[in-house]
C-alpha cells in the first residue's frame, strides 16, 4: 500500500489497441467497477437501515415514550421507560463485574505472563469471545436461573460473560503498546513493577482502555439473546431491583416486533431508533478516543 | 515516587518509608497473584461454560443419545427431538450468507486497499466495520419490516422466472423464510470478514505488487496474481471468522425465518435453525426435557462455534493479523 500502486496501472498508452491488450484492460475495467460497487453496496446498507429507522421511529419518539411505562394491556400509548431503566441497570453491573476482570487479564497477559501462558489466555478468550450468546444465556440460565428465577443479576452475568474478552483482549492490545523505554525508565528508578504498572503503565494506556470498555458496552448493549433466558419476564412498572428480572430496549423491540399491530411496530421502531443511536454513538466515541490514545503513544515512543 | 536521598532524615519519613517498602515487598507478588488469578478465571468460565451447557443436555443425552444429531421430529407433546433440521438450517443459511459475504468482502477490501483515493480510504473501511455495530434486533426488525416485503415481492419472484429450473429456487415466494435469513446473516459478516481481509491485503509486500506491474500486468492481473495467492489462508481465516458470526445468531434468524422446521432444497420456504430453535422457544419451552433438548442444540452449537473459532484463530494469527474481538472495530 504505498504510492507507488497509486500509479495508473497496466501498459503504457502506447501499446493501446491491440485485441488482447484490450481484452485484459477491459476485465480490469470490470473488476474494478465490481470492487467499487461492493464498497458503495456495503454504505448502502448502512445508509438504508439507519435512515429507514430514522425514519420510522422518530414520530413515535416523545417525551411520554422516554419516561412513562407501558400502557396497560389494551390500551395505547405509554412509553418503554422501564426498558431504558433496564438497560442501564444491566449495562452498569455488567461493567462493574467485567471491566475489573478484564483489565486484570489484560495487565497479566501483556505484562506479567510468559509468552506461553499468555498465548493461551488470549487463545481462551477468543474461544470466550466467539461462544455464541444465545449459548451464554443458556450457560447462564443453568447456573443462575434454573431452581430460582430470571433476575437483573442474571442478564447481568451474561452480559458481562460477552464484555469480557472484549475488554481483555483491548486492554491487553493497547497495554503491549505502551513504549518500553517508559516502563524501564521507571524500573531503572527503583520503582517495584507493581507500581510501575499502576502509575506509568495504567495511565499511559488509559484511554486505550476507556476504548474497549465503551466498545464492550456498546455490543452488550444491543444484545437480546442472552437476555432472553436469563432476564425477559419482567414487569412492566420501572425498577432498577436487580435480583428479579428488570425489562430491556432489545428484548422489548423483540416483543414488538413479534405483535401484531402498527402501534406495536411504531414502538418498536422508536425503540430501534434509540438503541442504534446509543450504540453508534458509543462506537464513534469509542474510535475517536483510540485514534488519539494510539496516536499519542507512537509519538512519546 | 521518586527516591529521595533526603528521607532518611525526619523519623516520620523513616516510617513512611518503612511502610512503602512493606507495600513494595507485597505489592509485586500481589499484583502478580491477582492478574494472574482473573485469566484463570477466563479459562474457569469458558471450561465451565462448556460443563454446565453439557450437564443441562444430558437429560436429553441419555433419552436421544447422539442420534438426536441425526433426528428429524421436534415434537415435545410425543417426546420425540432431534437436531437434523435445525443443523440443516444452520449450515444452508450460514453456507450462502458466507457464499454472497466472502466474494463481496473481498471486493470491498482490494476497493480499501488498491482502488480508494487515499482520502476516503479510512471513513469507508469505518462505515464498513460500523455494521457490525448494528444490535442484531435491529437488523431483525429491518428484516421483517424492510427487507421482507422486498423479498417477497420482488427478489424471489424475480429468481423463479430466471432461475426457477434450480430446485434452490422452487416453490412459491415467501416474506419469511431461509432467503430473507441469508441475506440478514450476510450484512452480518461482511463487516468482519472485510476487516480482516483487509489487514491481510494490506501485509502485501508492496515490492510483489510493484513488480507485477512493471512487469505490465494489469491491476486486476496484479491482484489476482500477486495479492489474493499471497493472502490465501488470510481470507480463508476470516471467511471462517464470519462463519462463526452466521452460525451462532439467534435473534437476528429467528425474526425472519419463519420458524418452520424443515429440510428442503427451496430458499424460499420457511426453516429454522440450531441458534434460532432456542431463540424462538424462550417462553414455550415446559417439560424439562424440552429444555434439556434446547441445551442439547446448545452444545452441538457450542462445539461447532469452539471448532470454528479456533480453527480461524490458528489460521489467522499464523498470517499475523489481528483477530477481531467483539466487533473487529477499533482500528
Amino acid at each position: 500500500m504505498s504510492a507507488e500502486t497509486d500509479l495508473p496501472a497496466g501498459p503504457p498508452p502506447i501499446m493501446r489497441g491491440a485485441g488482447r491488450l484490450r481484452r485484459r484492460r477491459l476485465v480490469n475495467r470490470a473488476m474494478e467497477a465490481l470492487a467499487t460497487l461492493a464498497a458503495l453496496a456495503a454504505v448502502a446498507v448502512l445508509g438504508i437501515v439507519i435512515v429507514s429507522v430514522a425514519i420510522r421511529g422518530i414520530g413515535a419518539i416523545n417525551i411520554d415514550f422516554l419516561v412513562k411505562s407501558p400502557a396497560a394491556y389494551g390500551q395505547t400509548g405509554g412509553g418503554i421507560a422501564n426498558a431504558i431503566v433496564g438497560t442501564l441497570l444491566l449495562i452498569t453491573l455488567a461493567s462493574a463485574m467485567a471491566l475489573p476482570v478484564g483489565i486484570l487479564i489484560g495487565i497479566h497477559t501483556s505484562q506479567f505472563a510468559r509468552p506461553k501462558t499468555a498465548y493461551a489466555v488470549r487463545f481462551a478468550l477468543d474461544i470466550l469471545n466467539g461462544v455464541p450468546t444465545i449459548v451464554t444465556g443458556i450457560f447462564v440460565f443453568g447456573l443462575l436461573v434454573v431452581g430460582k428465577s430470571q433476575s437483573g443479576w442474571a442478564g447481568a452475568f451474561a452480559l458481562a460473560i460477552i464484555m469480557l474478552p472484549i475488554v481483555a483482549r483491548s486492554a491487553d492490545e493497547v497495554l503491549a503498546l505502551v513504549p518500553s523505554n517508559l516502563k524501564e525508565a521507571s524500573l531503572a528508578l527503583g520503582v517495584p513493577r507493581w507500581r510501575t504498572v499502576i502509575r506509568v503503565v495504567l495511565p499511559t494506556a488509559a484511554s486505550g482502555m476507556i476504548t474497549g470498555a465503551l466498545l464492550a458496552v456498546a455490543r452488550v448493549a444491543g444484545e437480546t439473546a442472552p437476555l432472553l433466558f436469563t432476564c425477559s419476564i419482567a414487569f412492566n412498572s420501572v425498577s432498577a431491583n436487580p435480583s428479579i428480572a428488570v425489562a430491556s430496549i432489545p428484548v422489548k423491540i423483540f416483543e414488538l416486533s413479534e405483535n401484531f399491530s402498527p402501534e406495536a411496530h411504531e414502538q418498536a421502531w422508536a425503540a430501534a431508533l434509540l438503541l442504534i443511536v446509543f450504540v453508534l454513538l458509543l462506537n464513534i466515541l469509542a474510535r475517536a478516543l483510540y485514534g488519539r490514545a494510539t496516536g499519542r503513544m507512537r509519538t512519546t515512543r | 515516587m521518586a527516591v529521595n536521598p533526603a528521607s532518611t532524615a525526619s523519623p516520620a519519613l523513616a516510617l513512611s518509608k518503612a511502610r512503602r517498602r512493606l507495600a513494595d515487598r507485597i505489592g509485586d507478588p500481589a499484583l502478580r497473584t491477582l492478574t494472574r488469578l482473573a485469566s484463570l478465571a477466563a479459562i474457569v468460565l469458558l471450561a465451565l461454560i462448556a460443563y454446565k451447557v453439557l450437564s443441562e443436555a444430558s437429560e436429553s443425552f441419555s433419552r436421544f443419545g447422539l442420534g438426536f444429531v441425526g433426528s428429524r421430529s421436534w415434537d415435545p407433546l410425543h417426546e420425540q427431538m432431534g437436531a437434523a433440521d435445525f443443523l440443516f438450517g444452520t449450515a444452508i443459511t450460514s453456507f450462502f450468507a458466507l457464499l454472497i459475504a466472502g466474494p463481496t468482502s473481498i471486493a470491498i477490501a482490494l476497493f480499501l486497499t488498491e482502488l480508494a483515493p487515499r482520502r476516503i480510504r479510512r471513513p469507508v473501511a469505518t462505515l464498513v466495520e460500523l455494521i457490525a455495530a448494528i444490535p442484531s434486533v435491529v437488523l431483525g426488525l429491518w428484516g421483517i419490516l424492510v427487507l421482507s416485503p422486498v423479498v417477497y415481492k420482488t427478489l424471489e419472484p424475480g429468481l423463479k422466472s430466471a432461475f426457477g429450473w434450480i430446485p434452490l429456487f422452487e416453490g412459491s415466494p415467501s416474506p419469511f423464510g431461509m432467503l430473507t435469513a441469508i441475506l440478514v446473516l450476510t450484512i452480518m459478516a461482511v463487516p468482519i470478514i472485510a476487516a480482516v481481509t483487509r489487514e491481510v491485503f494490506e501485509t502485501v509486500p508492496s515490492e510483489l505488487k510493484e513488480g507485477a506491474l512493471a512487469l505490465g500486468a494489469t491491476r486486476w492481473e496484479m491482484v489476482r496474481m500477486v495479492i489474493l495467492p499471497y493472502s490465501k489462508s488470510g481470507i480463508v481465516g476470516a471467511t471462517i471468522l464470519g462463519l462463526g458470526r452466521a452460525l451462532g445468531e439467534a435473534i437476528a434468524v429467528t425474526m425472519v425465518i419463519g420458524h418452520t422446521p424443515n429440510i428442503t432444497a427451496s430458499l424460499f420456504s420457511s426453516g429454522d435453525t440450531l441458534a434460532s430453535r432456542i431463540a424462538s422457544s424462550y417462553q414455550g419451552a415446559q417439560s424439562s426435557l424440552e429444555i434439556s433438548s434446547l441445551a442439547y442444540l446448545a452444545a452441538i452449537l457450542l462445539v461447532v462455534a469452539v471448532v470454528v473459532n479456533g480453527g480461524a484463530r490458528l489460521i489467522v494469527r499464523r498470517s499475523n493479523i489481528h483477530f477481531p474481538s467483539g466487533q473487529g472495530a477499533y482500528r
